[in-house]
């Protein structure tokens, strides 16, 4: 027992660095292409869900309007690099801003609404968005995009191949969930927790509730478009199907998926996901002959659905391993659905 | 005057919750709220704490105009509450539930917090500190690491107090703190609330066990259906025959 002891006691502060090295060092072992665009889309996924899991899993507010966001920061990009011949650097953090400034115009009002007006109210703005991509033709394109988006580049760095992209979008991860870990475990991870368990009592400790989570849609938002602008810049073209409700569903999934509130859900959750995307791409035409990514989402609702139903903790309570290495006790409290069956009686 | 309310009233749908409520609570005192079931006491402290808004009438604090405010601003401007059904944050640590009550004494903002500028580590030791003060003071320093929900339903009612007082409040409302808890356990939280008088800070308690009342209390308002039917000091309205009437039956004695 001691001796166990001690050894996780050396063990622990090199796990997760070594894990780290091990990840980073992937797409130089396995050389493969498609490995390593994966991980990438994981990547990039990951971050939207990161700020998506401050949101729902945190703050206790569900969006189904994130895949708006995140084609924000993509048409950012494609359109001030392509149209305005903007530096690119200066076009991501365009991508950043453009989200945040549209999520704090939206914030207000649409965070005035409760759990299912909420969640109708983020798809219809996600779904407008989206409509605005298809219509928009001069600006945006219309249906056939955007092409000839220049490579991400800033001094003599340019980001031009996939194993570059892989390092600079899992370095954005890293340095997310550092910030995240950070921020949950201060003063404002406190009472976003604590708009989580009882909105009433975070009021009356003094909690400006509806500021808060203005602040935390913003930062989702922000998120989503820093993925959208590096997705532009990863895939240098960009159209409207990749920002549609799907999407934004898709989002929705992976959060609850890995298991809100929880530190490492974000990452488990996006991982599952793409990988059973990608699993799915190659199942389905082999038994429905023909058929397209329009079957994807239909599994994807049906798993989000039989989730909620069966564990709406989501999956990374699972393992201890997986929950904040800080965290005291993982469970169904550390992991509320937004509005699941907390009251907001006033008693 | 601490507190002034003036002619509160609140309707829900046809039903008057509270009608032309006034009563006023002296600094460094425990005002006692008391009624039968459904009198009205926590829709007043919905009200003075800004969760309902009132139809009609006005509470004063400290001299300054409270009514309209958001809870948020009620809290900053002094007052905090407890909950008669308990509003704890059940997920988090007993330590965090005090901290999270000390939140105005916070500054750290959304992005100092994320890049752990220094100075955070410093305020939330402080916080700490102070928080776990308060714990130690209601016997539950020991506990502070468990989650909330984990509490016995005792324990739970003496952090939800020690919550409320994180912020350093001038003014406490408590809903039915003793309900719940056994007779030594209310011996103690009486104990304890005279303690918080001597240190000078005002309350108002909502509470049905009368022997706790009679005890702490330095005024008594009764309410029935929603109105003032007496006022006065202990002595004064355990001898009123309206209370009697009204709040105890006819033949029962307030205790
Ligand atoms: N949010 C609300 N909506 C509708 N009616 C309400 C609401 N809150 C309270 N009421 C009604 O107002 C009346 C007063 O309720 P209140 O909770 O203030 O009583 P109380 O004196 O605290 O009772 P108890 O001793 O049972 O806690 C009751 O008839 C109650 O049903
Ligand atoms: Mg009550």
């Amino acid at each position: 027992m001691g001796r166990n002891k001690i050894f996780t006691k050396i063990k622990k502060p090199f796990l997760w660095p070594a894990c780290v090295v091990l990840f980073m060092a992937l797409p130089l072992v396995v050389d493969s292409n498609y490995i390593t665009s994966v991980l990438i889309v994981i990547g990039l996924y990951t971050i939207i869900v990161q700020g998506l899991g401050i949101l729902m899993g945190y703050a206790g507010q569900v969006s189904f309007g994130h895949g708006g966001f995140f084609g924000l920061g993509g048409y950012a990009v494609a359109v001030l690099t392509t149209r305005y011949d903007w530096p690119p650097v200066l076009a991501l953090l365009a991508a950043i801003a453009l989200p945040g400034l549209v999520a704090a115009g939206i914030g207000r009002p649409a965070l005035k609404l409760r759990e299912f007006y909420l969640a109708l109210g983020t798809m219809g703005f996600g779904i407008l968005i989206h409509t605005m991509f298809n219509e928009a033709g001069k600006l945006t394109g219309g249906p056939s995009g955007i092409a000839g988006i220049p490579y991400l580049s800033t001094g003599g760095l340019v980001f031009d191949s996939d194993i570059k992209f892989f390092y600079l979008v899992w370095a954005v991860v890293l340095l997310v969930l550092f910030g995240i870990n950070n921020l949950i475990r201060s003063r404002v991870g406190r009472a976003l927790r604590a708009i989580r368990e009882s909105e009433h009592a975070a009021e009356t400790a003094g909690i400006d509730t509806g500021k808060l989570k203005l602040k935390a849609f913003i930062f989702s938002a922000l998120l989503a478009g820093l993925a959208g602008g590096l997705y532009a810049f990863y895939v240098t073209f960009v159209s409207p199907a990749p920002f549609g409700f799907n999407a934004s569903v898709q989002f929705v999934l992976m959060a609850v998926v890995g298991g809100l509130g929880t530190f490492f859900g974000p990452l488990l959750g996006a991982t599952l996901v793409v990988l059973l995307g990608e699993f799915l791409r190659w199942a389905i035409p082999l038994v429905i002959p023909g058929a397209g990514g329009e079957y994807e989402i239909v599994f994807f609702g049906l798993i989000l659905v039989l989730l909620m139903i069966y564990r709406p903790e989501g999956l990374g309570t699972l393992g201890k391993i997986l929950t904040s290495p800080g965290k005291k006790k993982p469970g169904a409290a550390e992991a509320g659905i937004p509005g699941g069956g907390r009251g907001y009686e006033v008693n | 005057m601490l507190l002034e309310v003036q002619g509160l009233t609140k309707q829900f749908g046809g039903v008057a919750a509270v009608r032309d409520v006034g009563f006023q609570v002296a600094e460094g005192t425990i005002f006692a709220l008391i009624g039968p079931n459904g009198a009205g006491k926590t829709t007043v402290f919905n009200l003075i704490t800004g969760m309902l808004r009132p139809d009609a009438g006005s509470i004063n604090f400290s001299g300054r105009r409270l009514d309209g405010l958001k809870p948020y601003q009620i809290a900053a401007a002094g007052i905090t509450r407890t909950f008669q059904n308990l509003q704890l944050f059940g997920g988090m640590t007993v330590l965090e539930n005090v901290m999270t009550g000390a939140h105005i004494k916070g500054k750290t903002g959304f992005i100092k917090a994320m890049l752990r500028r220094p100075g955070i580590n410093a305020e939330d030791k402080q916080i700490i500190e102070h928080s776990m003060a308060l714990l130690g003071e209601v016997g539950l320093d020991g506990s502070a690491n468990l989650p909330a929900a984990a509490l016995p339903f005792g324990s739970q009612r003496l952090l939800e107090i020690a919550r409320a007082l994180a912020s350093g409040p001038r003014l406490v409302l408590l809903d039915e703190p003793a309900a719940g808890l056994n007779s030594t356990e209310t011996r103690t939280l009486a104990g304890y609330l005279k303690k918080l008088r001597n240190n000078g800070l005002t309350m108002v308690l909502v509470e049905h066990d009368m022997e706790t009342v009679m005890e702490v209390a330095d005024r008594i308002l009764v309410l029935n259906f929603g109105r003032v039917i007496a006022e006065g000091t202990p002595a004064e309205v355990q001898a009123d025959p309206k209370v009697i009437r009204a709040y105890l039956g006819e033949d029962e004695r307030i205790a």
